[in-house]
């Protein structure tokens, strides 16, 4: 399969197979004008295979959720039709509204307004717990 | 503008001086008795709480001012379907510190994130319970003298206590603190709780007997098995009776051990115990009301 090289964007590479979807998701890539191609379970030497996300586009995205989902990703910034950076992914201290709270004893649990927000709370063991009741995500 | 929400807000130095506050309310009660003046306390409890409603109301009258209270949570508001955020804002124009009991976990943070007075954490669920904490660490630094080198047994609900989750936070600032895990398997402290005390340090045992570690301890913290932390009602009665203190019990302990409780006590300590030199529980809900005013006066910027 092929898809043509993009000229100003992002390559996400290496995401593990079957998470392209999810980082799709996470990212809002719906909501954008330009065109985004998806690639599932392409041949990778090193991964066997691998999903590939390729924005077309020179937008301000916010990469930071991509360290939670899968933190082997690579990110690479395009700008004509060259890569000018290859981002490093760091686990997000804060998600907002990316994950949510399953504990039913949570005040989130029954007060839908609130926003369900998660803290880093154990860099090593990627831990993330509920502000509101510390709950393990 | 400061809240207190969690026990782990609090710095060391800061909870040495709430120590040394307390200590000089009880030493010197009349210097505090007009200290809050023209101030009101909320009294915001979603659940019901007899000792801890009273207690800072106790606490609030003590200091010369005045308290505000719901008669019962199912006439609020709340049941009106009135959220928290909300409710908090609307407290804020008529009190100047709200004491919250929630049966949520993290209802006072939200409280705390809305209102424009001081919020305190009077109970949020099964998760905090930091002036009870407070009342736990008057009631060591009394008895004891001392936060460090104390071995420190905590028996019963271990799992859904949650002044025993604080509590073990807490303790696990100091040094050289050993603590022993006295529950059934099913009410065992969670891990979470368990890495707290190893990063910090510290060592723990987990035993299924009272007897079995009762020699070497210098606190035995003991709590309640509670009805309304089970979604089943054939577990609570399975495990209620699990652990219960006896003077018996007691012929194996140091001459200077410090019986702690939370209250309410239902069965998990024999009335006998009572009469024994060592039970310090009802000084320790005294303790809680001296903690609870140097918290208010902390709160409200009171010197």
């Amino acid at each position: 399969m092929n898809i043509d090289s993009i000229k100003n964007g992002f390559v996400i590479d290496h995401i593990k197979a079957g998470k392209g979807m999810e980082i799709y998701r996470l990212l809002k890539l719906k909501k954008l004008s330009c065109p985004v191609a998806m690639i599932m379970s392409a041949q990778s030497e090193k991964m066997g295979k691998k999903d590939v996300i390729k924005i077309d586009g020179d937008i301000d995205l916010d990469l930071h959720i991509l360290g939670y989902v899968d933190p082997d990703v690579t990110v690479n910034v395009i700008k004509d039709s060259v890569i000018v950076e290859k981002k490093k992914i760091l686990l997000p201290e804060k998600l907002t509204d990316i994950i949510f709270c399953k504990n039913p004893r949570c005040i989130t649990s029954c007060e839908q307004e609130l926003s369900h927000e998660f803290v880093l709370a154990d860099k090593p063991r990627r831990i993330y717990r509920c502000i509101y009741c510390d709950a393990e995500a | 503008m400061r809240h207190l929400i969690d026990i782990l807000e609090l710095s060391l130095t800061e909870l040495e001086e709430l120590v040394l506050v307390a200590s000089d309310i009880i030493d010197n009660p009349s210097k505090y008795s007009e200290k809050c003046k023209g101030k009101k306390l909320a009294t915001l409890f979603f659940e019901p709480s007899t000792r801890t409603r009273l207690s800072f109301e106790a606490a609030m009258y003590e200091l010369g001012g005045n308290v505000l209270t719901m008669a019962d949570a199912s006439s609020s508001s709340a049941s009106k379907g009135e959220s928290v955020a909300d409710t908090a804002k609307m407290i804020s124009c008529y009190a100047d510190i709200i004491a919250m009991r929630h049966p949520k976990e993290g209802a006072p943070l939200v409280a705390s994130k809305n209102a424009t007075i001081p919020v305190i954490n009077a109970g949020d669920g099964g998760h905090h319970h930091p002036t009870q904490t407070l009342a736990d660490l008057l009631t060591i630094h009394r008895e004891k003298g001392r936060f460090d080198n104390l071995t420190i047994g905590l028996c019963g609900d271990l799992k859904f206590g949650r002044t025993v989750h604080s509590l073990i936070h807490a303790m696990s600032r100091y040094k050289n603190i050993n603590f022993v895990l006295i529950s059934p398997e099913e009410l065992r402290v969670p891990e979470y709780v368990k890495n707290i005390i190893v990063d910090a340090g510290h060592s723990f045992k987990e035993v299924k007997s009272l007897d079995e570690s009762m020699a070497e301890l210098d606190i035995l913290y003991m709590t309640r098995v509670q009805r309304e932390r089970f979604f089943n009602e054939e577990e609570y009665l399975r495990l209620k009776d699990s652990y219960i203190l006896t003077t018996d019990k007691l012929n194996l302990a140091k001459e200077d051990l410090v019986i702690m409780h939370p209250l309410p006590r239902v069965n998990e300590i024999s009335v006998a115990v009572d009469n024994d030199k060592r039970a310090c529980y009802f000084k320790q809900a005294l303790y809680g009301k001296y903690m609870r005013m140097a918290l208010i006066l902390k709160l409200l910027e009171i010197k």
